[in-house]
């Protein structure tokens, strides 16, 4: 069709568009994030956007030339409660099942890297997470899981170091060598000061473990994926779709440069850097999302830093449905929103996905609940055929086009925090923080002004609530778990404890790649809370400023 | 005179979208907020409201440590003798846990999808004349 024809249709359409009625309910129509949407999308909006394959740069399209033809994304479900006897009996129900990898959810004293019987540990050991003090529940926590067949994928920031060696410690101790251990750590230490808050020491010490255990795993575990890049906390913790994609890959891209500052070849690590977002409810919005992000990636790696190796350029992801999206309020809708969200990763070429649980706004989730989220995940990929198409979007009028403007968006920030002086200090101005709370205090107008509907909270909502039936723990598994940490206490080699810590402080006052230190202490049953304290004395800790 | 409330984030999770949100919209409603930031003990809250010279305290806890962590910022109230401040409460808490800190005289317990407005409108009843004009 001749443009001059193409043009008058389009007027036609846009005059029968004008004229017709519309509803008017005063509901945004621009996306989540605010970016405005138009009611049509044509071959128009395409100007400019050049055709591309899946398996081929930028990787818009996905990474691999076959799609989910070749491979569906690996279902990993993110679990973990109580103790480590607890987990590993839920880690054998879930492969039982069908799930595909493991991830292990921490709790929150883990997370913060103290153990179980520091006093500030007390009612949170084995909450929101399985709480693991030493080698010896790590052991148990796998007890029975064959580590060079399984990969896992391990959630955790500050102390990721000495997850990461207790992992390798019962892989030794199982006689699999390093070499066949394959997983994830998140080891993410940026977006801790940025939106999850699970810092201790300052940003400068905290980005030398990361690079030494990125450093580490080139090395000796060349299957391991040493960080993941995560913008699912940021987006949690309230950000726009826009701001979770830029402020994600500016994190990758200061992981990039602080390990080039090492001395590391840029193909040497790149590989094994993985990125992990969220999928929320703005079903276009995140597809675009994925899409912009892998283009993002492989542009700045192959143009900024000259990567080679077409691994170094292609973007990984784990994603996992938006819990932020989820409702107190009847809460078996979330089953759907769930769906929703998966789809829109699984559209958007996800490599492996976790789907929330219905009950993960109230609790951990339960048995029943956990395999509910799962069957979500093979629903998708074996009834609905949409994992027989690769990338089926590609080439739609609207998701190219926004797809497009997130890149934009994307670059804009990255601008701004080149200006800042790049990600550390604009991470001690506030900047993230500042933006992701403006952010989030917009949306929860929005919901206050009824302009974005939440169903059963501003609208739709019922007077009586039937409840649901959730997981409770049990509060012995803290005194359980306080008897066990005294017990390695007692029985371990306390001259080869000593030692070992002796080492890694001096360690960590020279500038030796910490790992093989932290791999001794933790064979010598030093605990986690040792272990950080010993570095504390050297790092000192992080406070961040509080500010609303 | 401003009504003024001390909001911390207790125990040891850094999700501060809420009480940050929360914040927000009571400074904005004319209160006037002290915002201690994350990772309080109890004890620690109990000593800055006191401080702040503060009428109310507003927590917020997401990691399931709230029965543990919630009744001792009531304890520490009554061995400090302040039991007169007015503490408010809000996160992911279980129904049948937020009878159990009432009991303990927690004013109220805010659970996620609560309007902001709500929380506003009902520490404005609770102390009527002490809220600055908006």
């Amino acid at each position: 069709m001749k443009a001059g024809a193409k043009n008058g249709r389009k007027a036609g359409w846009r005059k029968a568009y004008e004229a017709a009625q519309k509803r008017d309910d005063g509901i945004e129509t621009s996306t989540i994030s605010g970016i405005p949407v138009e009611p049509l999308y044509t071959e128009e909006d395409l100007a400019g956007i050049s055709e591309e394959l899946p398996g081929e740069y930028p990787y818009k399209r996905g990474i691999h030339a076959s799609g989910y033809r070749g491979r569906l994304w690996t279902m990993r479900q993110f679990s973990g409660f109580a103790t480590a006897a607890e987990t590993n009996r839920r880690y054998h129900y879930l492969l039982r099942n069908g799930q595909t990898g493991l991830s292990v959810a921490f709790d929150m004293p883990t997370l913060m890297g103290q153990d179980s019987d520091a006093p500030t540990s007390r009612g949170e050991v084995g909450h929101c997470g399985v709480a693991i003090d030493s080698l010896a529940d790590m052991e148990t926590l796998f007890e029975g899981i064959p580590l060079g067949q399984i990969s896992t994928s391990m959630t955790i920031n500050s102390p990721a170091a000495i997850l990461l060696a207790m992992y390798l410690a019962v892989a030794e101790k199982q006689g699999v060598p390093f070499a066949d251990v394959s997983g994830t750590l998140q080891n993410d230490i940026l977006k801790e000061y940025i939106a999850q808050k699970e810092y201790i020491f300052p940003p400068e010490p905290s980005m030398r473990l990361v690079v030494d255990s990125i450093e580490y795993c080139a090395r000796e575990v060349p299957r391991w994926n040493s960080v993941s890049i995560s913008g699912y906390h940021i987006r949690e913790a309230g950000s726009t779709a826009v701001q979770e994609l830029a402020f994600t890959l500016a994190d990758g891209f200061a992981y990039v440069d602080a390990c080039i500052e090492r001395g590391l070849d840029v193909d040497s690590f790149t590989p094994r850097l993985s990125f992990f977002f969220d999928a929320h409810i703005d079903f276009f919005e995140e597809i675009a999302k994925f899409r912009a992000a892998r283009r993002i990636w492989a542009r700045h790696l192959r143009e900024r830093y000259g990567a080679r190796d077409p691994r170094s350029l292609m973007l990984r992801f784990h994603a996992q449905t938006a819990g932020v999206s989820l409702t107190a309020q009847q809460p078996e809708v979330n089953v759907a929103r769930t769906a929703l969200e998966a789809l829109a990763a699984v559209l958007g070429g996800t490599n492996s996905l976790h789907t929330n649980a219905m009950d993960e706004v109230l609790a951990l989730p339960t048995d029943r609940s956990a395999r509910i989220a799962l069957r979500t995940q093979q629903v998708i990929a074996f009834e609905t055929g949409v994992a027989n198409t690769v990338d089926p979007l590609g080439g739609s009028y609207f998701v190219e086009s926004l797809t497009r403007t997130m890149e934009e968006q994307a670059e804009a920030y990255f601008k701004r925090i080149d200006e800042l002086g790049g990600v550390i200090p604009a991470i001690e101005r506030g900047f993230f923080q500042k933006e992701i709370a403006d952010s989030a205090f917009q949306y929860q107008k929005e919901l206050e002004q009824k302009r974005r509907i939440v169903v059963g909270v501003n609208d739709f909502q019922v007077d009586d609530e039937e409840d649901l039936e959730i997981l409770r723990i049990d509060r012995s598994q803290e005194e359980g778990q306080v008897k066990r940490i005294a017990d390695v206490r007692r029985t371990r080699d306390e001259r080869r404890w000593r030692d070992s810590l002796t080492k890694l402080e001096k360690a960590a006052r020279g500038r030796d790649n910490l790992m093989p230190y932290i791999l001794d202490s933790v064979r010598a049953y030093a605990t986690e809370g040792e272990i950080m304290d010993t570095l504390k004395s050297v790092f000192g800790v992080y406070v961040e400023e509080a500010v609303i | 005179m401003a009504l003024r409330i001390v909001m911390a984030k207790l125990g040891l999770d850094g999700h501060d979208r809420g009480v940050k949100i929360v914040a927000r919209a009571l400074r904005d409603a004319g209160f006037e907020v002290i915002y201690t930031g994350l990772r309080q003990t109890p004890e620690m809250v109990v000593d800055a409201a006191l401080q702040e010279d503060a009428q109310v305290i507003g927590l917020s806890i997401h990691s399931g440590a709230h029965m543990t962590l919630i009744p001792r910022v009531m304890d520490v109230l009554k061995e400090k003798q302040a039991e007169d401040l007015m503490v408010f409460a809000g996160g992911i808490v279980p129904d049948e846990d937020i009878e159990k800190l009432k009991k303990l005289g927690v004013a109220e317990v805010f659970t996620p999808g609560t309007p902001l407005q709500e929380i506003v409108d009902y520490l404005r009843a609770k102390f009527p004349g002490e809220t600055a004009a908006v």
